[in-house]
């Protein structure tokens, strides 16, 4: 009954999707005026219908209503009822469902609030967001049908795979399609400018606080992906270059680019074509990631399906939406004007930097992760991991950070070397003492080394832009690129702190047997099992002392999961300030030994509190926007109003 | 410097400095992969064709049964990955991958050994109890290795 609808809002959703990309497009012609005024109800009315589908798709999951195919494949009764709602859309068709929502309910946002854009370039917007969203309804309905029954309906559910049960993780797909499909806005509005030739910093304006939105997710989205990854997989690796990993990369690259653009765009009229392209390439980046992830194409550790025909059919997607995007942009980018110039010694010219950067690894990641595709249409397969990625996109990152350091303390348009010299020095000072103490006294790599140093620039240079500046008089964007910045620096201290100075060990240890990792003696006390809701474990028990010191206890289980039938290691985090102890439990050996693997991994949680840091200036700089848009928009008000009474 | 540019120059010189940027980023990156990828081997590729010893590359096959033993160390395993035409011996020390078991498919990670065993860094198994598909029960050694082949890469 639910599942009847669920379906029936979701066709209703695609009519009203073809309307509002029919009438959206159509008002920009003469005659197409009479619909332009049902583009944003239409809109808002879609967006609706879309959370309704939704919401039918979740209850049918906490009902267990078995005779909805999805539900008996992914659900099971005696299933906790947060990973039932996960079940909803940790799969294919209810991913996908998510994806619609999401970008239905972003164009009703947009059809409710715009109104800073001329008309014609926000029904235009609206046109191509449907028109977009019009896709993936076909997606959805002709080739991935989440209502879809099945007659009769089995007794129970198949249940989802124990790996992917896991709070952390029940809300991570959610984050990054957040982000993913926030994006479809940035192009939809980069379309729409186009169509009406209104390439402005208004348009850059209105885009930019989307696109930062979008980029919080995705920040987020990774930084938690990665944690996951870290504590879930049991590997102590927090990034494997995996493909899949890189589908969430490789938007957010295009992501940051684009914004920072924008604010060129924004601030200075400068970099018109270059937002665009910029723009289309962001949400590009986000189908390719969903063609890599939801095609099976490559299968990865982490890959989830293994169906031809879905993979094909995002790829016409991909190629309709992003090949008419860069059509429409060839045909009209010599009607966009060439914007305000600038001298390579400034803001916009450190920008540039960033952008180029940024571009260059997206393009090298991107390179990496097709590659293995393509040697495989040849005939042979290769596999493409951090020997490559790393120093390759090192080339790339470090001038960008370098350059990082310095560009928040040029001026727009023009500056001189000498106006910043100061600053300059010190910062120069800071990364040369680092990296000397660093090489010094430690013998680590080349790239660990940079890393820290960088940190160290990086840390100090991100609040120099705030220096000789009144503190509570700063406008909150500021702030956030500061913190940001700052959390970049954070970050690539951690990244380079847990490749340089973990430390491992590798034991089959008996009960009662210690071991040494570092500052740490780790004792084995015991070996016992444990039951949970929907599995069995064996969970040893460790006392860990650290530099002889306060004594503390872990809990590594090997669990058994019995629906379906599956093993996982849960690894037990120990974190202190300065790092994390790290233990996972093997399995037993005949004579009653266990394989015990424990990690010290100094200062590793740095990498994901500086993503948060990221993720936090993002926040700010949107508080930032969206407050000073509301101010302005009351402040316009107010004058209309006195306007009004003055005419009385 | 940047002064002795006029403006229009300067924005020429951006865009080329930056074409450059991109173009060199492709060539790097071109060139990097053509040394870096490691190749993927099924057993029967990896005993007409070894890989040299120490190149870093992927075996990927199916842990054959009963091949799986435990050494002294409590710690250190090896088992041999097969297609149904060949075999190869592979040692590997560490917590095995939650779905590792005899009669799975496998992808190690590792370099051949003068001494004609595999030794694996990493092994991959899959995370995914669908993501192999159970038709895998019923299926020929041949068209396991197949499966093998079209599963992981």
């Amino acid at each position: 009954m639910i599942a009847n609808f669920g379906l029936a809002a979701l066709w209703l959703a695609a009519a009203l999707a073809a309307l509002q990309c029919l009438a959206g497009f159509a008002a920009l012609r003469g005659e197409g005026q009479a619909l332009a005024g049902v583009v944003r109800p239409v809109a808002v009315v879609q967006g609706a219908l879309c959370i309704a589908a939704f919401a039918a798709l979740l209850l049918a999951f906490v009902w267990s209503d078995l005779s909805v195919a999805l539900v008996a494949q992914n659900s099971h009764s005696a299933k906790p009822l947060i990973f039932k709602l996960a079940g909803a859309w940790g799969n294919h068709e209810g991913s996908m469902l998510m994806w619609v929502s999401i970008m239905a309910v972003a164009g009703g946002l947009i059809a409710l609030v715009e109104r800073r854009l001329p008309e014609p370039t926000i029904l235009a917007t609206l046109g191509a967001q449907a028109f977009v969203g019009l896709g993936f309804y076909a997606f959805l309905l002709f080739s991935s049908n989440p209502f879809e029954r099945l007659d009769p309906a089995p007794a129970q559910g198949m249940g989802l795979n124990p790996l992917l049960q896991d709070v952390g993780l029940a809300f991570h797909p959610p984050t990054l399609y957040l982000g993913y499909v926030g994006l479809s806005v940035a192009f939809s509005f980069a379309v729409g400018a186009l169509l009406t030739r209104q390439v402005t910093p208004e348009f850059a304006r209105v885009m930019r606080p989307w696109v930062l939105g979008a980029w919080i997710f995705l920040t987020i989205g990774i930084t938690a992906g990665s944690y996951w990854a870290y504590y879930e997989l049991g590997w102590g690796g927090w990034w494997f270059w995996d493909p899949v990993e890189n589908a969430s990369l490789m938007p957010w690259l295009a992501g940051t680019a684009l914004l920072h653009s924008a604010s060129v765009l924004a601030s200075r009229d400068a970099l018109r074509a270059w937002t665009i392209v910029l723009g289309v390439i962001a949400f590009s980046m986000s189908m390719v990631g969903t063609f890599l992830v939801r095609s099976g194409i490559l299968t990865s550790v982490h890959a989830f399906a293994v169906d031809p025909e879905r993979g094909t059919f995002i790829l016409a997607l991909l190629a309709i939406y992003i090949g008419g995007a860069l059509a429409l942009f060839a045909v009209r980018a010599g009607t966009v004007a060439e914007g305000e110039r600038f001298a390579l010694m400034s803001r916009e010219g450190a920008l540039v930097v960033n952008n180029v950067a940024l571009s260059a690894i997206l393009g090298i990641v991107l390179l990496g992760t097709l590659y293995p595709l393509v040697t495989e249409a040849l005939g042979f397969r290769v596999s493409v991991g951090p020997p490559y990625f790393n120093p390759v996109s090192a080339v790339f990152a470090i001038p960008m950070l370098l350059v990082l350091t310095v560009g928040p303390l040029l001026r727009w348009r023009r500056d001189r070397f000498e106006r910043v010299r100061g600053p300059v020095i010190l910062i120069g000072i800071v990364l040369v003492a680092v990296l000397a103490a660093v090489a010094f006294f430690y013998g680590i790599g080349l790239l660990p080394m940079l890393g820290i140093a960088l940190a160290a620039g990086i840390a100090v240079a991100s609040f120099m832009p705030l220096r000789g500046r009144s503190l509570r008089r700063l406008p909150l964007p500021v702030w956030g690129m500061a913190i940001s910045h700052f959390g970049i620096a954070v970050a690539l201290f951690g990244m380079a702190a847990d490749s340089a100075f973990t430390q491992e060990r590798l034991i089959a240890a008996g009960v009662g047997q210690a071991t040494e990792v570092g500052p740490w003696q780790v004792r084995l006390d015991s070996v016992r099992p444990v039951a949970g809701p929907n599995w069995t474990a064996i969970e040893g028990r460790l006392l860990a002392q650290y530099q002889g010191g306060a004594v503390y206890e872990l809990t590594p289980q090997a669990r058994s999961f019995w629906a379906p039938a599956q093993e996982t290691n849960e690894s037990a985090l120990l974190t202190r300030w300065n790092g994390q102890l790290y233990a996972v439990l093997g399995e037993e050996a005949e004579d009653g030994r266990w394989q015990l693997r424990v990690w010290w991994k100094p200062f590793v949680t740095f990498i994901w509190y500086g993503g948060l840091l990221i993720a936090l200036g993002g926040v700010l700089a949107l508080i930032g926007r969206v407050t000073g848009d509301l101010r302005r928009r009351f402040a316009r008000r107010k004058i209309a109003a006195r306007h009004v009474d003055a005419m009385a | 410097m940047a002064t002795a540019f006029k403006p229009k120059h300067q924005r020429l010189v951006l865009i080329l400095l930056a074409f450059a940027a991109l173009i060199a980023a492709g060539l790097l990156a071109a060139w990097a992969l053509r040394n870096q990828a490691s190749l993927f081997y099924v057993p029967v590729q990896f005993a007409a064709d070894p890989p040299a010893p120490g190149r870093a590359v992927r075996l990927g096959g199916m842990v054959a049964e009963g091949s799986l033993k435990t050494q002294a160390d409590g710690v250190t395993i090896r088992f041999a990955v097969s297609d149904g035409e060949a075999v190869v011996p592979v040692t590997y020390s560490g917590i095995v991958p939650d779905l590792f078991q005899e009669g799975s498919g496998v992808v190690a990670e590792g370099h051949l050994q003068p001494d004609g065993t595999f030794r694996a860094d990493n092994l991959l198994a899959k995370h995914d109890e669908s993501y192999v598909p159970r038709e895998l029960e019923d299926m020929t050694a041949a068209q396991a290795k197949q499966t093998v082949a079209e599963t992981f890469q």
